[in-house]
């Protein structure tokens, strides 16, 4: 059994079909990427999944368990984490302080108002280490917005992982980063492959190629293919999305 | 567990480069906040010297307790409450209705109005706190305005118009001590406790876990979200705790009065608590609210000793600073000390 499957997914939203049938299974341990063109339904299915919106249709299954229209505060307990395409951090603060608001143990105790999480050192220093690990040693301080474009994606990974979830999804994580930083992110994910079962939107197919086991391509709310970077290489839509955007 | 476990994090720099990354203890409190307690203390002392009484001491600081529970909300969680005013209100009606049919003990009747705010605080942050911004203020100006209808109209329990009279200021007992709060020095003093306890267990919320939390949903409710923090449960709470100060608040003011009257609940008394704040900065600083309540009632005192039109001439200065200072009292503070010490 799969540990994170969507069975049969339908949403509309009024009369526009978003995704029609989908049908996708994401075993423990794997690297699992989604492609496709834009408006194929990849964001709005990453949304179904982590609970943003309930399925029209289908099921969404968590380790055998119907986490189906659950609330995304509830799939993230669960061990859901995810990145969002726009970035999304909390922006006046620092990039220590979005690690320690992110980790679960903070979560765990967010009711104790007598604790000064400034003098959590245990909190403060796994969110430093979180902080090392995606290469923003040095940068602790600085608050979300000054941070660099590339560092804030960096940093968008470090709350995604401070839950140490059981299925990671990174939407976009390549998004406007320069090919330095889309280098620095292929380093930082294949380290990241080894430990979690990851699920990537990314349009970078070089990128998508080199670190996903499965890729799956969906076009009209449907997966029009699925296989190995190897076996997908041969697949039509991919060769012509290949030269369209190198 | 993963970067505890995680026994050497990426990078070949090693431990010698490890910069201590932790934020600066939270507990030092500001050097303007106790330059204000300093100057609040002594005010009975240099308040007759300029030319005010001492009783506009007591109002000060029951406002400045007021308007930093109240920044909790607006300032500190970005939560809209625009009809604050009610469980003001409230806390002095319960003050005085469990001084004259329970018992007139102080600590009794100072707990039935934090409670009773507090419970009011609870019912209205039910139905509000799955909404923000727009929805949030307008579903707080509605419940503020039911409150103060209610206490208009039933007479029975609120005495409708002319509120409650004859409020007494039961004396302060200690057990070993018993202080009398019949002057308004007295009742200054006592004031000034519950001030401090309050802005201490304010300063103590907003770096605690909870408090940290709230400021994030402030900048990024969605993001919250997904970090799986139940966003609903936090923002019930700030409003019920915000309402108990309130409440507290407003037992005092019952007493600085000795009468509960409907005005405190109407919807431009409401609205003062949010000038107050903004004024003082508390969008952009912990203790702007106590500059701005300050600002507020010393402004009404003295801009009222000379004009019947006081507000016009205040709510033009609200509009200045708004528009061209939206940081406050605080915010020129900060801007002082940027020019006076460049570099820091």
């Amino acid at each position: 059994m799969a540990l994170f499957e969507a069975v049969r997914l339908h949403k509309r939203f009024g009369q526009r079909v978003v995704l029609e049938d989908i049908t996708l299974a994401f075993e423990a341990g794997t690297t699992t990427g989604l492609m496709g063109p834009n408006g194929a339904g990849k964001t709005t299915c990453f949304n179904v999944l982590t609970g943003h919106f309930a399925p029209t249709r289908g099921r969404v299954l968590l380790d055998g368990r119907d986490v189906t229209g659950l609330a995304p505060q509830t799939i993230a307990r669960l061990g859901v984490a995810r990145s969002f395409q726009t970035i999304s951090l909390f922006d006046t603060e620092t990039a220590q302080d979005n690690v320690v608001v992110a980790l679960p143990r903070i979560r765990a105790r967010v009711a104790d108002a007598w604790r000064d999480l400034a003098r959590d050192t245990a909190a403060q220093d796994e969110a430093a280490a979180l902080l090392g690990r995606v290469g923003l040693r040095g940068r602790e301080r600085t608050r979300a917005r000054d941070l660099s474009y590339g560092e804030r994606r960096a940093l968008e990974i470090a709350l995604a992982l401070a839950g140490d979830p059981r299925v990671l999804f990174l939407d976009e994580p390549t998004s406007g980063l320069g090919a330095d930083g889309t280098a620095r992110l292929a380093d930082l994910v294949a380290e990241l492959k080894r430990r979690y079962t990851i699920v990537m939107i990314e349009h970078d197919m070089r990128f998508l190629f080199r670190l996903a086991d499965v890729v799956h391509v969906i076009h009209w709310g449907q997966v029009i293919a699925s296989g190995t970077p190897d076996a997908l290489r041969g697949d039509p839509w991919v060769a012509r999305s290949q030269l369209g955007a190198g | 567990m993963s970067a505890a476990a995680d026994p050497a994090p990426s990078g070949a720099l090693g431990a010698g480069d490890a910069v201590p990354a932790r934020a600066a203890p939270a507990t030092r409190l500001p050097r303007p906040l106790v330059a204000l307690v300093l100057l609040l203390v002594a005010a009975p002392w240099w308040l007759p010297a300029v030319g005010l009484y001492p009783y506009l001491a007591v109002e000060v600081a029951i406002f400045m307790l007021y308007a930093q529970g109240y920044n909790l909300l607006l300032g500190h969680s970005g939560l809209p409450s625009f009809g604050h005013g009610a469980f003001f209100g409230v806390g002095a009606y319960a003050f005085g209705l469990a001084q004259k049919h329970v018992v007139e003990n102080l600590w009794v009747d100072l707990a039935a109005g934090v409670l009773v705010a507090a419970l009011a605080g609870a019912l209205v942050a039910a139905f509000v706190s799955h909404r923000r911004g727009i929805y949030y203020a307008l579903l707080t100006i509605a419940f503020g305005q039911v409150a103060w209808f209610v206490a208009i109209k039933w007479h029975s329990v609120t005495g409708g118009e002319d509120g409650l009279l004859n409020l007494r200021r039961p004396d302060v007992d200690l057990g070993f001590a018993r202080l009398s709060i019949a002057s308004n020095e007295g009742l200054f003093l006592l004031v000034l406790a519950l001030l401090a306890a309050v802005v201490l267990g304010c300063w103590r919320f907003v770096h605690s876990p909870l408090g940290r939390v709230l400021a994030c949903i402030r900048q990024n409710e969605t993001r919250a979200r997904f970090l799986g923090y139940r966003v609903w449960w936090c923002k019930f709470a700030v409003f019920v705790l915000s309402t108990a100060i309130a409440g507290l608040a407003g037992a005092l003011f019952a007493m600085a009065q000795q009468s509960a009257y409907p005005n405190v609940m109407s919807l431009h008394q409401s609205g003062f608590v949010v000038m107050m704040v903004l004024i003082g900065g508390g969008l952009a600083s912990f203790w702007g609210p106590l500059v701005g309540a300050a600002f507020f009632i010393l402004a009404r005192d003295l801009l009222g000793a000379y004009t019947e039109t006081w507000l016009l001439w205040y709510g033009l200065v609200f509009m200045a600073v708004v528009l061209w200072q939206p940081e406050g009292l605080a915010g020129i503070w900060r801007q002082l000390r940027a020019t006076a010490a460049p570099g820091r």
